[in-house]
Parts: structure tokens; C-alpha cells; sequence
């Protein structure tokens, strides 16, 4: 089994959320004068199944329906809420997160938790009803925080106006770095689907920029540049390094001509497929290659499905086989 | 639909990341140990069957949405590459068996080589 923990939004706020912020407020109190015959109308009234007892205004102990039960049980019906509370005081600061609260109920089993400030007054109560409301309520919150957050990048194009407005992602790859290799493809995907790209095209151009990312990882000496210029119908993908350079352009774009060394083809690299795959995922791409100055890779991709264009034709035909 | 608990189980696969996502569905598979080629042939929610153990596989496997990689004869990724592919959700299995038995028992669950609709 993985040993890496995985962090759920849940379990992220427990740790966030502070208690004040589910706690119910309106509470409900007694004294310890208070009747136990009348706490049973408190309880049944409001509809709950405990509250605390202030004396003065000072938290004295907690009475719940257990402790009427009791009573009721034994015909103490005119004891006092003061002889039957539970006076063990387990309180729980408001500021503090839920996952305090959450220990608490689990170390004491108790079923409510009086909520206090920093003076020790009485500021709300705390159920497990309250808690899960209450994340379930930031889930939510959060779930709409994103989707406002998705649909203002979906408009981006809209919002910002000019003659022509591009957006550059500009990511550095490092030569020979197969750890990292594919991560600025990653990135790329993830910027188109937040601009709410369409999903053939997203994997089009993941297919493309990984091929693109992991040729100048491969082959270029010093590494080289993965940029990818969106527009509003259009991106375009440019990857330059600066050597060695392809001897010949029309030898390295036929399907299964590679140069790759052995260890790097023992990594399941260098099958000769990459320019090959690049030129089937593209509308058009253009390869410009000088030995021992450097080579410049463009790959167009519209974003919008284009009438006139032979590959783009062909790109969309293998989509709609996928 | 077959999904990859299915798969997991009848291959008696040892799941090593995201083991939280085995309700995920299989609509075909693909085999190969060339990464390119698998850039270019599998799709979306495909099982890829490979010996190939390395980080890129799970690099090749989050870009493609791939359901999952089946990783065959007893090959085992590192720990930054199981840790990778927790973070992509990517799941990885594992067995010793060989590319070719696990895709023969692959297809005797009605996987094959060509995407269904869910």
C-alpha cells in the first residue's frame, strides 16, 4: 500500500476551519436551581439533548438527557440541576480549529462540547451534527469559490480586450532531466483546461508538447525552451534550444528514425515516433534546424475546429476514432 | 463496465498508488514499452500494460488520462515515482507475470484494444 498520505479537503479543514465558525451560537442555558422536571421541557422544547449550567454567568458543569434519564429513572424529578450535572469541564477554545474539538469528542466520548473565549466565558456549543454541517457547508463554499474561479479564466479572452490578446506560458527544460521530464507538458494541460479548452484539443496539445518537451531533454545539449503562445482561436507551441542540431530534417521526421543512444531507448524513449506523433496532433508545424546553431519546432493547434486545414482534417479524424 | 477493482482483483495485481480510485472504469487497453507509441495510440481510460518502471511512465500515463498502468515482470518503480504518481493520480499495479499472459487474461475480461463507450 502507498505510504504517502493523501490530505482530503476534509481532513485539510479540520485543520482550518475554526470552531466559531460552525458552533451554534444561540445557546441555550440552565442554573444549577434549575428543576430537573423543568429541564425536561428545555430539552423537549428546544428540541436538544443537552446544555450548559451557568451560575452567574460562570460555566459551572453540563447537564444532558442522559443525566434526566437517570433522574427520571430514580423518581428525582424535583432534584436540582446542580446535583445531577456532570461538573468535569471539558471546554474547548473558539478560536481553536475543529480537529481540537473533534479529539475531544473522541478522547471523552461526551456529546457535546461548551464552546469558551479566551476569558473562559460561555461564547456557543458544539455537537458532531455541527461539524459535519459546518464542513459540509465550507465543501460547498469552496466548491462555488472554484467554479467562479473556473469561469472567469474560461472568459479570460473575453474580459481583456486588445487587437490581439495572447497569453505566453514560457517553461525551461533541462537536458537529460527524465525526472521532471513531461512536467511542463503537465502544465500546459492544466492551463488549457482552466481556460476550458476542449478536451480532443487539450490532448492534441499534451500529446504534442510532451513529444516536443521530451525531444529537448533528450537531444538538446544545453536543454531549450517549451513556449506556448494561447490565443483566443489559437496556440502555438514553440520549443528552441541551441544544438546540436538535426543534420537532416526530412530523415528525422520519418516514423522510426531516431538518434537516441541506447540507455535512453532502454527507457522506452527514442522509438523515432515523437516528430511523427507531433505532425499527426498538429494543424500545421513547421521545423527549422541549423547544425551546430540550433533547432526551432512550431506547432499550431487551433482551439476552434478549422474548415481548411489538411491535417487539422486529419487530427479531428483521429479524434473522432479516440 | 469492467473497472480496475475488477481488473486488480482477477489478475491479482498489487495496487502500489491510488488504491482510493479503483472504482474507476477500463474502456480498452494498450501495451507497449515505447513511450511514443503510447502517446499515440492509448486513450482515454485505457489500462497500459508495460515493463517500463520509470517516472515517465507516470508523465505518459496523468497526460493521457490513462485509467491505469499495469507494470509486468516483477519490475518495481522507486518510491519518488510511486510518490509522483499518488500526486497525478496515476494508479500503478503490479506483477510478475509477463506482458503477454496479463493482456491474454486482460482480453478474456472483455478488455481489448479498442475504446467502449461508457
Amino acid at each position: 500500500m502507498p505510504s504517502v498520505p493523501q490530505i482530503t479537503k476534509v481532513q485539510e479543514l479540520i485543520y482550518e476551519l475554526p470552531i466559531e465558525r460552525v458552533m451554534t451560537k444561540d445557546v441555550v442555558t440552565v442554573s444549577p436551581d434549575t428543576l430537573m422536571s423543568e429541564l425536561k421541557d428545555v430539552l423537549r422544547v428546544n428540541r436538544i439533548s443537552g446544555v450548559p449550567v451557568l451560575e452567574q454567568g460562570r460555566l459551572v458543569g453540563v447537564v444532558s438527557i442522559e443525566d434526566l434519564i437517570k433522574a427520571l429513572e430514580s423518581g428525582e424529578t424535583s432534584a436540582t440541576v446542580g446535583e445531577k450535572m456532570s461538573t468535569k469541564l471539558v471546554t474547548v477554545l473558539a478560536a481553536d480549529s475543529i480537529v481540537e474539538a473533534v479529539k475531544r469528542f473522541a478522547q471523552t466520548k461526551v456529546g457535546r462540547l461548551p464552546i469558551v473565549n479566551e476569558q473562559g466565558d460561555l461564547v456557543g456549543i458544539l455537537t458532531g451534527g455541527d461539524v459535519t454541517r459546518g464542513l459540509l457547508e465550507a465543501i460547498g463554499l469552496d466548491y462555488h469559490a472554484e467554479e467562479i474561479s473556473r469561469y472567469r479564466a474560461r472568459h479570460i479572452f473575453e474580459d481583456i480586450v486588445s487587437d490581439q490578446t495572447g497569453l505566453i506560458l514560457r517553461y525551461r527544460v533541462h537536458p537529460r532531466d527524465f525526472q521532471t521530464g513531461g512536467g511542463a507538458s503537465s502544465k500546459l494541460k492544466r492551463a488549457l483546461d482552466r481556460l476550458g479548452a476542449r478536451p480532443q484539443i487539450i490532448r492534441r496539445v499534451a500529446i504534442a508538447a510532451y513529444e516536443a518537451e521530451m525531444n529537448l531533454i533528450i537531444h538538446a545539449d544545453e536543454g531549450g525552451e517549451l513556449i506556448a503562445e494561447i490565443q483566443p482561436h489559437v496556440i502555438r507551441i514553440t520549443a528552441v534550444d541551441t544544438g546540436p542540431g538535426i543534420p537532416d530534417v526530412e530523415q528525422a521526421m520519418r516514423p522510426g528514425f531516431s538518434t537516441a543512444p541506447n540507455w535512453i531507448r532502454e527507457l522506452g524513449f527514442g522509438a523515432g515516433m515523437g516528430l511523427a506523433n507531433i505532425k499527426k496532433c498538429a494543424d500545421s508545424m513547421k521545423l527549422e534546424s541549423r547544425v551546430g546553431a540550433g533547432t526551432r519546432l512550431e506547432i499550431t493547434i487551433y482551439l476552434q475546429p478549422q474548415q481548411n486545414s489538411e491535417s487539422g482534417r486529419e487530427a479531428q479524424k483521429s479524434e473522432a476514432e479516440s | 463496465m469492467i473497472t480496475l477493482e475488477k481488473v486488480a482483483d482477477e489478475l491479482e495485481l498489487e495496487v502500489i498508488s491510488c488504491a482510493g480510485v479503483l472504482g474507476r472504469p477500463v474502456l480498452g487497453g494498450y501495451a507497449s514499452d515505447l513511450l511514443s507509441c503510447v502517446m499515440a495510440r492509448a486513450k482515454q481510460n485505457f489500462l497500459w500494460v508495460t515493463l517500463q518502471s520509470h517516472v515517465n511512465v507516470v508523465a505518459v500515463a496523468s497526460l493521457l488520462g490513462l485509467a491505469g498502468v499495469i507494470i509486468t515482470e516483477g519490475n518495481k518503480p522507486d518510491q519518488d515515482t510511486i510518490a509522483r504518481a499518488e500526486k497525478e493520480g496515476v494508479v500503478l499495479m503490479l506483477t510478475p507475470s509477463t506482458t503477454f499472459s496479463v493482456v491474454s487474461e486482460l482480453a478474456s475480461l472483455g478488455v481489448t484494444g479498442e475504446a467502449k463507450h461508457p
